[in-house]
């Protein structure tokens, strides 16, 4: 019980540090990519301090407990992962949160943030069965939905699961709204749907939803960190190095590809479900009968 | 228990449906209403509070001669009355398939083999469920409907009111829904799925427009298909095995003593009376009647009868090629009705495409048959009738108000009618987000799945869960928009919106009680079917959800008084400099004003009807099809 709640407690006051840090990082290789010097890697944590002394501008009276909501129920969806929560509810608890930010984004009638929004949606119903199934593929292969459980074999879960985690990999993309799919929220201003979902957010309601997103990032990283970690210390040595891999590969991939349409995202993310999910599960399942 | 009790539940509603035929005045008839409804309710809940007292199955009525004959004339009476109206609407084929069926149900009946003597009716856990969602929904929806039809017809002058035949309608549709959850003979139960056929054909033509008779004939003659396998399930149980009592066929099937057919054939009437692909057309096509009766239909009576059949049959179906056969069309239903709900902006539309996916679910579940599956159906039939029927009278009072049920038209909403625009977003999160009732139903079904080891069901329900996230998030923020709106005056009445409250509480009420629901009656209901019951989603998870409904609603609440005073500036969306006006306009490259439109996804090319219906249909009827000879061949 002691464990549990350090961890939770060490999650909801280190997640935003380390998100930041990550963030701070992605921006300054992506400048090195680009032939820039890039901001401090400390940069993030001061656009946020500074928006959080700038005025909030409303068009809805709504918009400011929906962003709230949407902050607190990401840190209760990774405070239930790290007390090793059953991980379809960590799932569940996440696509609730995420309507927050929708709702709040809509709430506005803004078209741009409509469209963000829409978008948004399109986006969680190209990832969505992934993400189920890579919760489905973690009880496969250690007989066990609960996070405390799946970090508590003998054997990592990747080696059962290299087609999940591929594609989890791959959805992470969507779910991170890096490019090519960062449809619902562009990376950049002055494109043609401005900020998407955060367009008519101002001030400190816009630093929550960076520092949400912090806490997301975490939280995606740890999934992607438990398909490695095993009672064995060096699992997590191995987990911590894929997830540097994995997140430089994110920043490699936003950087060298443009924003894909709407339809493709669905088809391309759905494709990968069913091939890299869909084959690894019917696999695991003959294995399962065999033995 | 006492019969009368239980005759009492079964024959009084008929006799209101009698006196609603013969009244005339309006506000004796919401009297009449009034008073039905609340007898039913107080019956049912005193049905159920001398079970508890008891906790035990109770059979009653084995020597019933006299009722036999008169369900006997009861058949013949529907038979002339479909024949008759088929002739009328030049409608042929249809009276042959009641003919056919009732020539064979009386066959075994008058002149057939020597049957076991037996109960015809059985009180138990899952029978005493379906009553109570029966009589309490079907009630209040008839409450509802009082006020619903004054404002109906007021702006539908083109419709003749038939009131007092609509209102008859509905009490012998509840009449005929316990008497179909309380048979246990087939040939009782029979009767009773028939009624509830031509109740909901008659329902349907209400309107006696082209499009109404169309689509009511539609409903018939697929619900009459069903029947014709009901009828057939009927007469081989009774030649082969002597008898014609629904838990001695499927303790007999489940043993293996019987072949799987008469199984196979009541499975594929309930799937024709859940609307399941491909018979899912007629409860589209239900869509046309006054919706008090769509609320009927979809939550409560109707398609709900189909999924009772199915859990009844689940034992006899685990493992086997009609589980196969059943879980496989539900899966797919599922998976294919949320798709083509993502394309619809009529209201009602994309209800009823949800109601299909629903039941898709629980057919699955059913048809997978182990004892977690069912706890899942169980739930979700729960939820599921709740949570729609409250939806549908949302719609339905939007609709007199607002002249419209297109959910493009709801921006704003939560401004110009701030109570049913709640009641719609309860309703929502209700049928798809955590922490709520169905959510947790459709994760043990995802557990449940799982141990079952079908990839195929796993995936459906994944992408089926992703489309319906989809479809209900669009709607939700259509509601909570802010939109500048002419005041919309809300002629819904009081009774309506009683019996919307009444919704809403449940609603809520439900999620807190599941967890004792599950322990003390689930469970026990379950281990009284397989023999064994094991908890499907653990108590800590149970808790973990409880935390997350309070976190639900006191989180946002608590934020929202923190941030009420946080601002006095409210600004303009960003409209790139163009706006004109209240921020409702803007100025467009010719320099004339517009109006500032901002629409949903359809994304119709993708998900539309004219896309998937065909290939949807044509590949569950050729599932159908294949597994149903695969069963017959394995019969004879």
């Amino acid at each position: 019980m002691t464990t549990k709640i350090i961890f939770i407690v060490a999650y909801l006051i280190l997640a935003p540090f380390i998100g930041g840090l990550l963030d701070g990082i992605d921006r300054k290789i992506s400048a090195r990519m680009q032939g820039r010097k890039g901001p401090s890697v400390f940069q993030p944590f001061f656009d946020v301090a500074k928006l959080f002394n700038k005025e909030v501008l409303l068009v809805n009276k709504a918009q400011a407990f929906l962003v709230l909501s949407y902050l607190g129920f990401i840190m209760f969806t990774g405070a239930l992962l790290y007390s090793g929560a059953d991980l379809l509810l960590c799932f569940f608890t996440l696509t609730t949160a995420a309507l927050f930010l929708v709702l709040a984004s809509c709430s506005t009638s803004s078209p741009f943030s409509s469209i963000g929004s829409q978008r948004e949606l399109l986006q969680m119903m190209a990832y969505e069965p992934m993400v189920i199934l890579t919760a489905i593929g973690f009880y496969y292969a250690t007989g066990s939905f609960k996070a405390s459980n799946i970090v508590a074999g003998n054997m990592s879960a990747i080696v059962y699961l290299p087609g999940i985690f591929v594609g989890f990999v791959f959805i992470l993309t969507i779910k991170m709204r890096k490019s090519p799919f960062d449809l619902s929220a562009s990376h950049h201003p002055h494109q043609e749907i401005v900020k998407g979902i955060t367009t008519e957010l101002s001030g400190g309601l816009l630093a929550i939803t960076d520092i949400a997103e912090w806490y997301e990032n975490v939280f995606l990283l740890s999934i992607v960190g438990m398909f490695l970690i095993n009672t064995s210390v060096v699992s997590i040595v191995a987990a911590v190095a894929v997830v540097i891999v994995v997140y430089f590969l994110e920043i490699l991939i936003d950087n060298t590809s443009a924003r894909m349409r709407w339809d493709k995202v669905l088809k391309l993310a759905w494709s990968v479900t069913i091939i890299a999910g869909g084959i690894n599960l019917v696999v695991l399942q003959v294995l399962k009968s065999l033995i | 228990m006492n019969l009368n009790l239980i005759a009492f539940l079964i024959l009084f509603p008929f006799v209101v449906a009698v006196i609603q035929k013969f009244v005339k005045n309006n506000k004796i008839r919401g009297g009449v209403t009034y008073i039905g409804a609340a007898a039913i309710i107080l019956t049912v809940a005193a049905i159920a509070a001398t079970w508890i007292t008891k906790q035990e199955s109770i059979e009653l009525l084995v020597n019933t001669e006299i009722i036999d004959k008169v369900i006997i004339c009861g058949e013949v009476f529907l038979v002339c009355l479909i024949t008759y109206l088929s002739f009328k609407y030049k409608k042929y084929p249809v009276c042959l398939l009641s003919i056919v069926q009732t020539a064979m149900v009386i066959w075994v009946d008058v002149a057939g083999p020597e049957l076991e003597e037996g109960a015809h009716l059985l009180i138990d856990r899952m029978s005493l469920i379906m009553m109570v969602i029966v009589g309490v929904i079907g009630s209040l929806i008839c409450v509802y409907a009082v006020g619903y039809l004054a404002g109906y017809h007021e702006h539908h002058k083109e419709v003749e009111d038939r009131r007092p035949y609509f209102f008859m309608l509905l009490f012998v549709f509840l009449g005929a829904m316990f008497g179909l959850v309380l048979s246990k003979n087939l040939l009782w139960m029979d009767f009773f799925w028939e009624i509830t056929s031509v109740c909901s054909f008659l329902l349907i033509g209400y309107t006696r427009t082209e499009e109404a008779v169309n689509n009511s004939f539609r409903a018939l003659w697929m619900n009459l298909l069903g029947g014709l396998g009901f009828a057939t399930a009927i007469v081989y149980t009774a030649v082969t095995a002597g008898t014609v009592d629904l838990g001695d066929l499927v303790a007999m099937a489940s043993t293996g003593s019987i072949a799987l057919l008469p199984i196979a054939l009541l499975a594929f009437a309930a799937l024709t009376k859940s609307a399941q692909m491909p018979f899912s057309s007629w409860l589209l096509g239900a869509m046309v009647a006054p919706t008090p009766s769509s609320a009927l239909l979809h939550s409560a009576t109707m398609v709900k009868a189909g999924v009772y059949l199915l859990i009844r049959l689940a034992p006899a179906m685990t493992g086997n090629q009609v589980g196969l056969m059943i879980s496989t069309i539900g899966g797919f239903t599922f998976f294919a009705a949320s798709m083509l709900a993502i394309a619809q902006s009529d209201g009602k539309k994309v209800l009823a495409y949800s109601t299909i996916s629903n039941l898709g679910l629980i057919t699955a579940c059913a048809g997978i048959g182990t004892s977690e599956t069912v706890w899942a159906a169980v739930f979700l039939i729960i939820f599921h009738a709740v949570s729609k029927s409250m939806l549908f009278q949302g719609v339905g009072s939007i609709e007199n108000s607002l002249h419209s049920r297109d959910v493009e038209d709801m921006g704003g909403l939560l401004r110009s009618l701030p109570k049913l625009a709640w009641i719609m977003i309860i309703g929502i999160c209700g049928m798809y987000l955590a922490p709520f009732g169905m959510l947790i139903s459709k994760w043990a079904a995802i557990s449940a799945f799982i141990d079952s080891g079908n990839v195929l069901m796993i995936i459906f329900l994944i992408f089926g869960s992703a489309t319906t996230v989809f479809y209900w998030s669009k709607w939700l923020t259509k509601l909570v928009s802010l939109k500048k709106v002419e005041p919309v005056k809300n002629v819904t009445q009081k009774n309506q919106m009683f019996s919307l409250y009444i919704h809403a509480c449940a609603m809520i009420c439900l999620c807190f009680v599941f967890p004792l629901l599950s322990a003390q009656y689930v469970l026990p209901m379950i281990e009284g079917m397989y023999g064994a019951a094991a908890p499907v989603i653990s108590d800590g998870n149970l808790y973990t959800m409880a935390i997350l409904l309070v976190a639900i609603v006191v989180f946002p609440a608590v934020m929202y008084l923190f941030t009420r005073n946080m601002t006095d500036e409210y600004t303009q969306s960003y409209l790139a400099g163009v706006n004109t006006g209240d921020g409702s306009k803007f100025v467009d490259s010719f320099g004339g004003e517009k109006d500032l439109v901002v629409s949903n996804w359809y994304m119709d090319g993708i998900f539309g009807e004219k896309k998937l219906t065909v290939p949807c249909t044509i590949i569950s009827a050729v599932i159908i099809v294949v597994m149903l000879c695969v069963i017959m061949g394995g019969a004879f």
